[in-house]
């Protein structure tokens, strides 16, 4: 139970604080203050005194003792209508598991009705059938807090109704409402709370708000809300009236504001925690040492927001017009070297290096965002996630042609189009207007492709672009690449983890570790298993060789290509 | 080898077709028929009103002192002596030929009375919603892109704490603070009323200033969430210019995600107006249907409850569509979204 040593957010310990001295302050206000509170005083509308801090209302009754006092009532009411939502709203989102299917349908669309309305409504409502008062503003919030807990108990229970212990305790016969309060209740009780503390911020404010247009509490009783609306005739010539409500209500809001955030916070490890950014290896620049080469790599290392080196200074390059092969097994640091050489580490990342340029395009600086966005093309890993899904495919895929190469919507659309032909994607017109939801991740790796295609880059850097994919269109896929390479002559930096892909595709071969290159093949040492490093002996070793692998480089030489719509 | 490749799936193209077609379709019967329940669940609920008074209505609504014979006159007319579903029936026919009956207070057709309010109150709800959408957003994106990744953590810090308290003001009392500091102390817009341009501005100020934060942090939260997406990467990757990236890739997401968060939160809105109009004496349904709830004008109290619900209706309906128009993917339609 890591969970209990968690450090308890300051945002909960504030809020609970808070909480606690308005409890304090609805004990003893009562005990100590109702005299001044109640007792009707011979100064009407008096200016602020020691005796009188806020001055007195219209009946001389001292303003800051009843704000004071006010709290207890105010609280109770809060805390009345918070159960009833808490208990109602539970009971009917847990039971209508338990339920007949239809039954459940229906209660559940009803919940969702509801929600669709400000709790206002019911409460006015309520208020109309009941007349104002103290009691009818309570049922009137409280039934009104219902289905919001309906909603996330059923939500909530519909995530676990399917777990095994609750289908074994309902095939062993537990009746229903003991699966429920057994079973189901303890295992929701995490976010509950956090409704719990929001949904008592709300009733708090709600109840007050009744009061204040007058359907709540009646005088001669009187709640924050109550206050606020004896102050407001008086606002001009005693405006001091509000402020004791005002800052009492305020108060209380934040108080459970702040309770709810910690709680939901100390719930949900994910939301805690600083994000944290790494800083960059300060290296000197070096000039280069391999000038023939196209991409040329010296001590590149990238570190992680923890900062743990995730890649710890490894050199490297790519001639032209070569294809060379990143390998290793997740973790190992190669996707973060194909991105920090693209200029696209995630946030809070650190890049360093002695030497990265592309040509004579500096990729350290970066700064030269024209030749970046034409000399560097890019094919991502998951092509779902790769598109914006909000957008069309065509304004997405012309982005670059028209951004950097200036051709209008209707030329860059046709160079799309041509583009999306010649990767055999059927039906190009009709893609560009499509959404990306819309097309397979095939379909969309190869758009990708053709996209990246259309600056005619000098390095293709694919980071995966495999993986997702199923096996056939993963062959088309590696095809496509291995003609790019062959007809345009564009080098291309390929990350994969799997041992068998490369060796068909690439040239050269750089296995990575921890980091670290470990070792560095060519294609033909790969083949006739002449590795040294017992690490790729054992990538070797896990993968299926000859007849059983998927991609052989024979296959993608192969002039016979079928489309894959 | 080649068999492989010969036993291609077959072309998904056909279901991108389908969708295509289909979902405007869809969507529109599904939002039609959340649109009916909820309808249905507002004309039940107001009908229920006057048979849930608890004991007899017509004693409820004239007090203990009224003499038998009015009691039975008023039984009538409202016809209580009519088996339940009987008067629902009749309810409805009301509605459907928009008669929602006469005012028990003013004696003139419900339907006018509320013509006249709700020009106030749909004018301060919808012009907060402006504002909250038109400040939330600008002001949460802002801040979640300066605070990306970790960036400036003294500014996160702040201004979480800061919407928080902010976002925890709620819209009376905040009503209340406004009058005492502009129209008391400073003078320098009107205090209520309706009489100037001006007055709307407090009100609306009022509305939208909980809100607003409690949306901002909200688009915050969702702006990183944006920024961590891989399609984002992909924009980053065409190099295009700051604000071609945040304003064409991310904003489109953000806005979904934002919408659908802060819906209720819109519609929460008009609650608050109902509550607002108090501070400020505008002559709107809430001031009007507080009164009615008072001195137990049921007629009134139905029709207008009818048309805040409705309009809370109307709000939903045009969330969905917004992020119809602006993400199809929602479109997809589940039910229960």
């Amino acid at each position: 139970m890591a969970d209990q040593r968690k450090r308890i957010p300051a945002s909960l310990i504030a809020g609970l604080v808070m909480l606690a001295v308005l409890v304090i302050v609805a004990v003893l206000a009562p005990l100590f203050l109702s005299g001044a509170a109640t007792t009707i005083g011979p100064e009407s509308r008096a200016q602020p005194s020691p005796e009188h801090l806020l001055g007195t209302d219209s009946l001389g009754r001292d303003n800051l003792s009843r704000a004071l006092v006010a709290t207890g009532l105010t609280l109770l009411m809060s805390l009345a209508a918070t159960v009833l939502s808490v208990v109602a709203g539970v009971l009917i989102g847990g039971l209508v598991w338990v339920v007949p299917r239809l039954l459940r349908e229906i209660v559940l669309r009803v919940v969702d009705s509801t929600v669709a309305f400000p709790s206002l409504i019911l409460a006015l409502v309520i208020a109309a059938i009941l007349g104002p008062g103290t009691v009818s503003a309570v049922i009137a919030i409280g039934i009104a807090g219902i289905p919001a807990f309906a909603r996330i108990t059923s939500n909530m229970t519909a995530a676990i109704a399917h777990k095994d212990f609750i289908v074994t305790a309902r095939l062993l016969g537990v009746p229903g409402i003991m699966v429920f309060a057994r079973h189901l209740l303890p295992n929701i009780g995490g976010p509950l709370l956090v409704l719990i503390a929001s949904s008592f911020a709300l009733s708090l404010l709600e109840i007050s708000a009744l009061s204040f247009v007058g359907l709540g509490v009646q005088s001669p009783d009187f709640d924050y809300g109550r206050l606020l609306n004896e102050a407001l005739p008086s606002i001009f010539s005693q405006p001091l009236q509000v402020v004791g409500p005002s800052v009492m209500l305020i108060f209380a809001g934040i108080a459970a504001m702040l309770t709810g955030d910690g709680l939901a916070a100390r719930m949900d490890p994910w939301s805690r925690g600083r994000r944290r950014r790494a800083r960059p290896v300060p290296l000197p620049a070096a000039p280069s040492a391999v000038p023939d080469a196209l991409l040329e790599v010296r001590d590149l290392t990238v570190t992680a927001p923890s900062g743990a080196d995730v890649v710890k200074g490894i050199t490297f390059d790519i001639g032209p017009g070569e294809i060379v092969g990143l390998v290793g097994e997740s973790g190992s640091g190669k996707s973060m070297t194909a991105m920090a050489v693209a200029g696209l580490q995630p946030e809070g990342v650190a890049v360093s290096a002695r030497t990265m340029r592309l040509g004579d395009l500096d990729l350290v600086k970066g700064s030269d965002k024209s030749r970046l966005a034409r000399d560097i093309g890019l094919v991502y890993q998951d092509p779902g996630g790769t598109f914006n899904p909000a957008l069309r495919l065509g304004g997405q895929l012309t982005e670059v042609a028209r951004v950097r190469l200036g051709h209008s919507r209707r030329s860059a659309h046709d160079l799309l189009v041509k583009s999306l032909g010649d990767m055999r994607v059927r039906n190009p017109e009709e893609r560009m207007s499509q959404h990306p939801f819309q097309l397979s991740g095939g379909m969309l790796q190869r758009a990708i492709i053709a996209s990246s295609l259309v600056t005619n880059p000098r390095l293709i850097i694919a980071d995966e672009p495999t993986t997702a994919l199923d096996v056939t269109v993963q062959a088309e896929v590696l095809r496509i690449l291995k003609r790019i390479n062959r007809d345009e002559g564009t080098a291309i930096l390929f990350i994969s983890h799997d041992i068998g892909v490369v060796e068909a595709l690439c040239d050269r071969i750089l296995v990575m570790r921890h980091g670290e290159i470990i070792e560095r093949l060519t294609a033909a040492q790969l083949r006739a298993g002449e590795v040294e490093h017992p690490y790729t002996r054992a990538l070797l070793d896990a993968t299926p060789r000859l007849t059983e692998m998927p991609v052989t480089p024979e296959m993608l030489e192969t002039s016979k290509e079928i489309p894959i719509a | 080898m080649t068999t492989t490749e010969l036993t291609t799936p077959a072309p998904p193209l056909g279901i991108g077709h389908r969708i295509a077609r289909s979902t405007w379709g869809s969507f529109a019967l599904s939002r039609l028929g959340g649109l009916f329940l909820s309808l249905a669940l507002l004309v039940v609920l107001t009908f229920l009103i006057v048979p849930l008074i608890p004991g007899d209505p017509a004693v409820a609504i004239l007090g203990p002192d009224a003499t038998p014979e009015a009691v039975a006159a008023l039984r009538k007319k409202l016809n209580l002596d009519l088996p339940l579903y009987e008067q629902f029936v009749l309810y409805l026919q009301g509605l459907l030929s928009l008669d929602l009956g006469n005012s028990f207070r003013f004696g003139t057709p419900v339907t006018a009375l509320i013509a006249t309010k709700l020009p106030y109150t749909a004018q301060l709800a919808f012009a907060s919603i402006l504002v909250v959408i038109l400040v939330a957003i600008p002001l949460g994106m802002l801040i979640g892109v300066l605070t990306r990744g970790g960036r400036r953590p003294a500014l996160a810090l702040g201004f979480g704490t800061v919407a928080g308290f902010l976002a925890s003001f709620p819209g009376y009392v905040a009503a209340t603070l406004l009058v005492v500091v502009f129209g008391l102390w400073l003078k320098v817009l009107p205090a209520g009323g309706v009489d100037s341009p001006f007055a709307f501005v407090l009100p609306t100020a009022a509305l939208a200033f909980g809100p607003t934060f409690a949306v901002a942090r909200v688009v915050r939260q969702e702006t990183y969430m944006v920024l961590e997406q891989d399609y984002l990467r992909t924009a980053r990757g065409r190099r295009l210019s700051t604000l071609r990236l945040y304003l064409r890739h991310a904003l489109p997401n953000l806005l979904t995600s934002t919408l659908t968060v802060s819906g209720l939160i819109l519609a929460g809105l008009l609650g608050g107006a109902i509550v607002i109009e108090t501070v400020f004496s505008i002559p709107g349904l809430g001031n009007e249907v507080v009164n009615a709830i008072i001195v137990k004008d049921y007629p009134l109290i139905q029709g207008i409850v009818l048309t805040i619900g409705g309009l809370a209706i109307l709000i939903n309906l045009l969330i969905d569509v917004i992020l119809g128009v602006i993400d199809p993917r929602t479109l997809g339609g589940s039910s229960n979204g």
